[in-house]
């Protein structure tokens, strides 16, 4: 986790808030390394996170998050994380027909198919164990990502349902947080992507934007992060907090200043 | 020496659901050097492969494209376990040329070759590789790369100085065949007796289906469905994977597919304004780039994007890709006979390069590259001037003649006349902002009787000079 991301969102791993949805959007840029720092927050917050990884393998993560201070692989076999692999999967459900249905089983369909069975293993993982000696505060679902679903020929509405039964299910019921990154396709037109987005970013409650920087690639300033604080249950007459700040990604950490305050300029 | 770090035992997940318990973990995503966490796999075993080497950021391991320049550019060179897509120049002349580079490149460093191709037998593609180039060509190389060296590289600039600190393309070499990177002269057939050296494995699409088989509905186009067998069956048989116990394979598949999405692998994404209804393509990225994740291979794609219709479905494409790069020849188009791209044959984009273990990639800070095909080598290298990108309608008249003389120290390209068109915009536009604010008086202050406009001082010879304003009429 980045400690400036921290403060500027105002959370610590001991007192994050719960029930809520995350939405990370990325435009022109990547901004995967936001799914790094929320991996990274939620494990040492102790809690029971499901992670699936859809866009790359289990030890690019881990690498990573090793420079970011947690061992996926440790967390891995004391269950504090389950990971959904999600390329190694596709190939196991493409090649070999598989007797229990599996959470990737919409490759194998013709026609656009749902995301039920994918709901099912994220709640069986998630599901608080009867023994209760894992001592795990919440559960987190992570999402990495939601735009790969969309290209893989799913519609917007499988995936907005399939999120709506998470949040369902993690938020309200189990009072655990929710975060999925999608991607921006800004000028080109993509309908099922602008729905999805749309339809999410009116259920969340933090909303991550990182952009590239409107005038093109800059060594020093590697985009821009818009944060957004929603109520999306309260009346709309509150207004919503907003910030904006200029990042630049290092080796083992990000840093962020305000917009045109890169230590490269002053 | 290129290491990869291997681990012997499985790694399997307490709880989860999906693991799978018999693969041994053979991926090249692993750091190089001693693990830092303990964990319950046997001691990685160092083993170089040929053509191989870790890459200086994260200890990932690469393999060449067969440009060195290209490599340059991607970080040192495209990591094993990853997709390389290109997105084909109009008349496919490019890159099918950089397609039969990383097939030659394999072939010099021993590699096995998968090839797949709709339209051409595999084996006629092997035989269209370029020969590289070894250490007993380098004289008359040299001769070759000597001739085009221009004399205003070494001035110092001095009104256009930020220029100067943006990297220079290095001058390349012929190195030998135990480097990473060779050079290729493209006039020339690769020798006979390399290719039947090397070991390939071909996939020609008429002849693995035909075409009055009758084809129930499934996920994915039969041909993609073929070909990913066709892989599949290749990794695990010869070990790619690591999941064979009779093979110990340590080498690595170069897989190539040509002209991937075209309409003669069954895929109607090019045909049609709303194709890939079914999302073959996608599908099918996603599914290979599982496989290669998972085994010691990299892959070529080159694709046809200039004849997709839909632009969203190209950003899919590009987001299940790890590396692409987009080539733009010049053949046909405008930009041929325009003066600013005489010596290049086309445009290179990279648009887009991997985070692979690491929260940054080796981006490079140069953004516009053209590329070259000389005799025997392909170049890439920065195009000057493109910030400045002139047409000739921008020229006061006074000053064309300038630009007309071929190859003088004020053509087009060279160093003086982006110097004199800097500094001559600058002064233009001093002048028109001048004349613009010459109306707008500004308020008055002293006794009133000289109003002065509100223009730049211009400063003339290191004398300052008032901007002429408006005389109010003395009272």
């Amino acid at each position: 986790m980045f400690p400036e991301l921290n403060n500027l969102l105002n959370t610590t791993p001991d007192r994050a808030e719960q029930g809520k949805l995350t939405l990370l959007c990325d435009a022109k840029t990547d901004g995967s390394f936001l799914v790094h720092h929320f991996l990274s927050f939620y494990l040492k917050a102790n809690c029971k996170v499901c992670f699936v990884a859809l866009i790359q393998s289990f030890s690019h993560y881990n690498i990573v998050g090793q420079k970011l201070g947690v061992n996926l692989t440790m967390a891995r076999e004391r269950g504090q994380l389950v990971f959904l692999e999600g390329l190694k999967s596709a190939v196991d459900v493409f090649f070999q027909a598989q007797e229990k249905p599996h959470p990737l089983q919409f490759l194998r369909e013709a026609s656009a198919g749902n995301l039920k069975p994918l709901f099912e293993f994220v709640r069986d993982a998630l599901k608080p164990v009867d023994s209760g000696a894992a001592g795990w505060t919440y559960p987190v679902l992570l999402v990495d990502d939601l735009s790969v679903l969309l290209s893989l020929g799913l519609g917007a509405v499988a995936v907005l349902d399939f999120i709506h039964y998470c949040r369902a299910t993690l938020c309200w019921e189990l009072k655990g947080n929710v975060v999925v990154l999608v991607h921006d396709s800004g000028d080109v037109e993509d309908e099922e992507n602008d729905i999805l987005l749309n339809g999410l970013s009116h259920q969340s409650h933090l909303i991550l934007r990182a952009e590239g920087l409107a005038t093109g690639f800059c060594r020093d300033v590697h985009g821009q992060l818009r944060i957004l604080w929603r109520r999306p249950s309260q009346s709309t007459s509150q207004r919503d907090q907003s910030l904006t700040y200029q990042y630049k990604i290092q080796d083992r950490s990000v840093s962020f200043f305000a917009k045109g305050m890169s230590p490269a300029v002053l | 020496m290129a290491t990869v770090a291997t681990c012997g035992g499985d790694a399997v997940g307490v709880g989860s659901a999906v693991a799978t318990a018999s693969k041994s973990n053979v991926t090249s995503f692993q750091r190089r050097g001693p693990r830092v966490s303990g964990t319950n796999d046997s001691g990685p075993r160092l083993v170089s492969i040929t053509g191989t080497r870790p890459s200086v950021r994260n200890g990932q391991l690469l393999v060449s494209t067969g440009l060195p320049a290209l490599d340059q550019l991607l970080g040192g060179g495209l990591a094993v376990g990853t997709v390389l897509l290109i997105e084909e120049d109009k008349y496919n002349i490019y890159s099918s040329l950089l397609f039969k580079y990383f097939l030659a490149e394999g072939i010099v460093n021993g590699h096995t070759l998968l090839v797949a191709s709709a339209n051409e037998d595999p084996a006629n593609i092997l035989q269209e590789l370029p020969a590289p180039l070894l250490d007993n060509c380098k004289k008359e190389f040299d001769e070759d790369v000597y001739n085009h060296k221009t004399p205003e590289s070494n001035i110092k600039m001095k009104i256009a100085w930020r220029y100067q600190l943006l990297p220079k393309m290095e001058q390349i070499r012929p190195v030998s065949s135990s480097r990473f990177g060779h050079y290729y002269d493209a006039s020339k057939r690769i020798p006979q007796e390399l290719i039947e050296a090397s070991k390939w494995h071909g996939f020609f699409l008429p002849e693995k289906i035909s075409p009055t088989l009758k084809v129930e509905p499934c996920s994915l186009t039969h041909g993609y469905i073929k070909l990913l067998q066709f892989i599949q069956n290749i990794i695990y048989e010869e070990g790619f994977d690591g999941s064979n116990p009779q093979k110990k394979q340590k080498n690595i598949l170069r897989i190539g597919i040509q002209n991937l999405g075209s309409p003669l692998w069954g895929d109607d994404i090019c045909c049609t304004e709303n194709g890939d209804s079914g999302h073959n393509l996608t599908k099918f990225l996603y599914v290979l780039r599982g496989l290669l994740r998972t085994s010691l291979s990299a892959c070529i794609i080159t694709m046809p994007t200039h004849l997709i219709q839909n632009k969203a479905f190209i950003a899919h494409v590009t987001n299940l890709s790890d590396t692409v790069v987009g080539l733009e020849s010049f053949i046909g188009s405008e930009r041929e006979t325009n003066p600013l791209y005489k010596d290049y044959h086309g445009l290179i984009h990279i648009r887009q390069i991997p985070r692979l273990n690491n929260l940054v990639c080796d981006e490079s800070d140069v953004k516009d590259l053209g590329f070259k095909l000389k005799r025997k080598l392909f170049t890439i290298e920065w195009v000057q001037d493109n910030y400045l990108r002139q047409e000739r309608n921008i020229y006061p008249p006074g000053f064309s003649y300038l630009l007309k003389q071929k190859d003088s120290a004020w053509g087009e390209g060279s160093l003086q006349h982006s110097t004199f068109l800097m500094s001559f915009l600058a002064k233009a536009t001093a002048f028109a902002s001048r004349l613009v604010r010459h109306s707008e008086p500004l308020k008055q202050t002293g006794s009133g009787r000289i109003r002065q406009a509100a223009g730049p001082r211009l400063w003339h010879d290191g004398r300052r000079q008032e901007a002429p304003g408006l005389l109010g009429i003395p009272p």
